[in-house]
């Protein structure tokens, strides 16, 4: 069975949509809630997969950017609603409960930490590479855990989910409008980008150095400008998962958060601009259902990513359409 | 700040540093010599501590615990080696995290499933639970002093091992040039997967050992796991030497950091804050640690490659 | 005689005890095929990388177009106008002949700060990669996976894609490595029309090339030049002969 990867493509995005809206004509809220949390997913690993897919570095830590994200939103909620203000010394912020706002602040954020993280790791690869930035995981982990203020290793909850103007939030299928949307922008913006001088340019760097070098540019400098991008979108994911369960904590920043986003773009298919997509769902879905089945779950998945790392290397979409993806 | 506690934090720093080699050891091996990035190494770890419990606490001798420990993860390696591992040596590290990620989660959760969720019981057997005094005049816990024993034992027996027998060379000779090794008759199979079942066996019996002192649980191994990439990344990936040096290094970084970050920050903080923030940086204070090692030898302290 | 467009002077580079490049000196002239020649180990990589720039020499300098690039780094002497290929074909594998060749123009003219336009559809980018492709003999096959060409139409390929640098002097390493007698005939076709648009250095190994293309020959043996000189002096040198294929025949 050899499929289109646009029509493919075209039938999820039809999908995540009809399914939530078929949730609310039954009065299904829970189902809406469980769409929700995989098209959040999705954009985080579609963010991933912006340096994984295309840019071919692996990163072992992409969730200190999911935390940053979630820690963002956290911070300027919990001043907003315990009125107190956020004292930096030099200057003092009311939190806020608007969720553009604190879109806007876990993006910069995770793109400065990105900028960062990007200039002391580009300079190692391959394994090196994949343990600093796990390294880097870790370190913001145990900050996480240590921060007492925000609740440490309990966590920190959010009463009320933040707003959105003009919109009542705190309805399920209105946060997953939000959380559709935001993922439909940036699955254009991703796929422009991929098809720019930018992308190709990128492309070209994961599969040879020195052809890119030897074409007058400078790897790294793509490099760095891919991973700015790929924290800022794994950032705004992080912002939006906690605003879902109103809830964020440390875990948010474990590595087997970013083991998870990795497995999610391997399950639909590396390098492919909706592979994520298709892994988060498959993930959700496997999670609810099998989790439902059996406390031992993750048994099954286990063996589940065995055979597609062994068998089927390019994802479901390599499956469906008959073709490898990228080659990290 | 007496210099008894310095002594005795710096004992537990080696102590820690020591276990920490017996993980190193095996996974630097395994990518020297295979060029293999093995996740599931804390999971064979977790595996030596349960066979320790499970044993020890059937027939209340812990050294047999502890040769259950070396069998079990042995055998557990030498399997998933069989089965698994040995379709990755040829593949990109994506696949080899991808794939050892997916053992981490069956190990971890089929342990569940024959264990249950909650900790098992592992004491330090009776004849050398107690303190033993030093020269100077401190009191130190005799079982934290077999560790650093045994660790050190360890290691000279690598060491032997690795530069005195035809198992060695051909571990060498592996590292430099697999395909060589292979032209000159060596059978490459059971060398890995002998190696590979070296490597569990030591983070077995890491397991086992330290089990005593902390809890047997699941999930046990990753934490360490995460500390020995550390390790080797900082010694050089491939270099048990650099494992050894990179482990007493972490071992000593984490402990003492722990315990003279809070009174650093204690002289410029009040002591609430500098409790806290203290215990914060230290506990990043390893990772810290590797970045800037990295900055100034971007393959570790003795990184044979490149 | 008109300035050399490409000249290393008294380049050195020593591994340990081994002189990889002793004190070479050489220039490529407007308009000509400047080949060197060796035996194996003589050290013709590690010159080449130390012209590319990816090589960093213990000493010398390297001057294009009369500007010293010593420290220059590789992507800074392409963007001058050095265009190089390769002995093992360097390219993005899995990616189409026009997207290897838009690439070219996409480093020539600093595109790849453009996010937002699409790369093959901006005529400013495909037409020149075309022209190029062209100029090569590869218009044809712009749609193909550079993983299914052949070993030539590789080389033609990479020959295409310095084209696209506009250069002021190409650096070939090998072209004819691996080729068969066709692929050979094509290419050395190709690279005689070539030397109008910017000089060849031409590091090869095939003497039927050689001796069809160069204008010029150096030897290099042991990192160091123990001759140069036009093509017909080289060929008849007995010295050079010795050296190059050891006892008198």
């Amino acid at each position: 069975m050899k499929l289109d990867e646009r029509v493919i493509n075209g039938l999820m995005i039809v999908g995540l949509l009809a399914l939530p809206l078929w949730a609310v004509v039954v009065d299904e809220p829970f189902t809406i809630t469980l769409v929700t949390r995989a098209v959040i997913l999705a954009l985080a690993a579609v963010g991933l997969n912006i340096i994984l897919g295309f840019g071919g570095m692996v990163s072992f830590g992409h969730a200190a950017f999911f935390g940053i994200g979630g820690y963002a939103m956290g911070i300027l909620a919990y001043h907003a609603q315990t009125y107190t203000a956020l004292d930096l010394g030099f200057a003092s912020f009311g939190g806020t409960k608007t969720m553009p706002l604190i879109w806007l602040t876990a993006m910069v954020f995770s793109a400065l930490v990105a900028l960062l993280i990007g200039l002391l790791s580009l300079r190692t690869s391959g394994v090196y590479f994949i343990m600093i930035t796990l390294a880097f995981g870790q370190m913001f982990f145990y900050f996480a855990i240590s921060w007492s203020q925000y609740g440490g290793e309990d966590g920190l909850s959010i009463y009320i989910r933040n707003d959105f103007p003009g919109l009542n939030t705190l309805v399920p299928i209105q946060f997953f409008a939000i959380c559709f949307t935001v993922l439909c922008v940036v699955l254009f913006l991703v796929a422009r980008l991929r098809a720019s001088p930018f992308g190709l340019a990128l492309n070209a760097a994961r599969q040879s150095t020195i052809r890119v070098e030897t074409m007058g540019m400078d790897p790294m400098r793509l490099k760095l400008v891919a991973f700015v991008l790929s924290g800022a979108v794994t950032g705004l994911a992080g912002a939006l998962f906690a605003d879902l369960n109103r809830f964020v904590s440390p875990s948010m920043f474990s590595w087997q958060m970013s083991g998870e986003l990795i497995v999610l773009i391997i399950i639909g298919g590396v390098g492919r601009l909706m592979g994520p997509v298709v892994g988060a769902c498959v993930f959700v879905a496997l999670e609810h259902f099998l989790g439902g089945l059996t406390d031992f779950w993750h048994i099954y998945l286990g063996v589940i990513l065995l055979c597609i790392v062994l068998f089927a290397r390019g994802g479901l979409l390599g499956l469906l359409t008959g073709k490898e993806g990228a080659h990290v | 700040m007496s210099s008894i506690l310095i002594l005795e934090q710096i004992l537990n720093g080696l102590q820690f540093g020591v276990m920490l080699f017996l993980m190193a050891a095996g996974l630097t091996l395994i990518f020297g010599v295979m060029g293999l990035i093995n996740l599931a190494h804390g999971s064979l770890y977790m595996v030596g501590a349960f066979a320790t419990a499970a044993v020890a606490g059937a027939t209340g001798s812990f050294f047999l615990g502890l040769v259950a420990a070396l069998a079990a993860a042995a055998l557990a390696g030498a399997i998933i080696e069989i089965v698994v591992i040995r379709r990755l040596y040829k593949a990109p590290h994506l696949d080899q995290v991808l794939a050892t990620f997916a053992l981490i989660l069956i190990f971890s959760e089929g342990t569940r499933w024959v264990f249950g969720s909650f900790p098992l019981f592992l004491d330090i057997p009776d004849a050398i639970s107690g303190p033993v005094t030093l020269p100077g005049g401190i009191e130190y816990p005799l079982y934290r002093l077999t560790l650093i024993g045994i660790g050190l034992a360890v290691a000279a027996g690598l060491w032997l091992l690795i530069e005195r027998t035809r198992l060695g060379v051909q571990i060498r000779a592996g590292e430099n040039d697999r395909e060589m090794i292979a032209a000159l008759g060596v059978d490459i199979s059971k060398l890995y997967t002998l190696v590979f079942a070296l490597g569990a066996a030591l983070a077995g019996l890491a397991g086992g050992l330290v089990g005593a002192i902390q809890s047997v649980q699941i999930g046990m191994g990753e934490p360490v796991l995460i500390l020995a990439f550390v390790v080797i990344v900082i010694g050089g990936i491939g270099s048990v030497r650099g494992a050894f040096v990179g482990a007493i290094l972490v071992g000593l970084t984490d402990t003492l950091g722990g315990v003279f970050l809070p009174e650093l920050f204690k002289l410029f903080m009040e002591n609430g804050a500098a409790q806290k923030s203290g215990a914060a940086v230290a506990s990043m204070s390893v990772y810290v640690l590797m970045c800037l090692v990295l900055i100034w030898r971007p393959t570790g302290l003795f990184g044979v490659r490149a | 005689m008109s300035d050399p467009i490409l000249a290393t002077q008294n380049l050195v580079k020593n591994f340990g005890a081994l002189k990889a490049t002793d004190d070479v000196s050489i220039d490529l002239l407007p308009g000509e095929i400047h080949a060197v020649i060796g035996p194996n180990g003589a050290g013709k990589s590690t010159l080449i990388q130390q012209i590319c720039g990816s090589l960093k020499p213990d000493s010398g300098r390297v001057f294009l177009d009369g500007t010293d690039v010593s420290k220059q780094s590789t992507q800074a002497r392409a963007r001058a106008g050095l265009g190089r290929t390769f002995q093992i074909s360097a390219l993005a594998m899995e990616d189409t002949v026009l997207e290897n060749a838009v690439l070219g123009v996409i480093g020539a003219q600093h595109a790849a700060r453009q996010f937002w336009s699409n790369a093959l559809r901006t005529p400013e980018l495909t037409d020149r990669a075309m022209a190029a492709l062209e100029r090569v003999g590869l218009a044809e096959h712009s749609q193909t996976r550079c993983a299914n060409l052949s070993h030539g139409e590789r080389r033609q390929l990479e020959v295409g894609m310095a084209l696209t640098l506009s250069p002021r002097a190409f650096i070939m390493d090998e072209p004819m490595a691996g080729l068969g007698a066709g692929g050979s005939k094509r290419l050395t076709g190709l690279l005689d029309g070539l030397r109008q648009e910017a000089p060849i250095l031409l590091v090869e190994h095939d003497m039927d090339a050689v001796f069809a293309l160069a204008d010029r020959i150096s030897v290099l043996v042991y990192g160091k030049i123990i001759a140069t000189g036009a093509s017909q002096e080289i060929r008849s040198s007995s010295a050079v002969r010795e050296a190059y294929l050891g006892e008198e025949i």
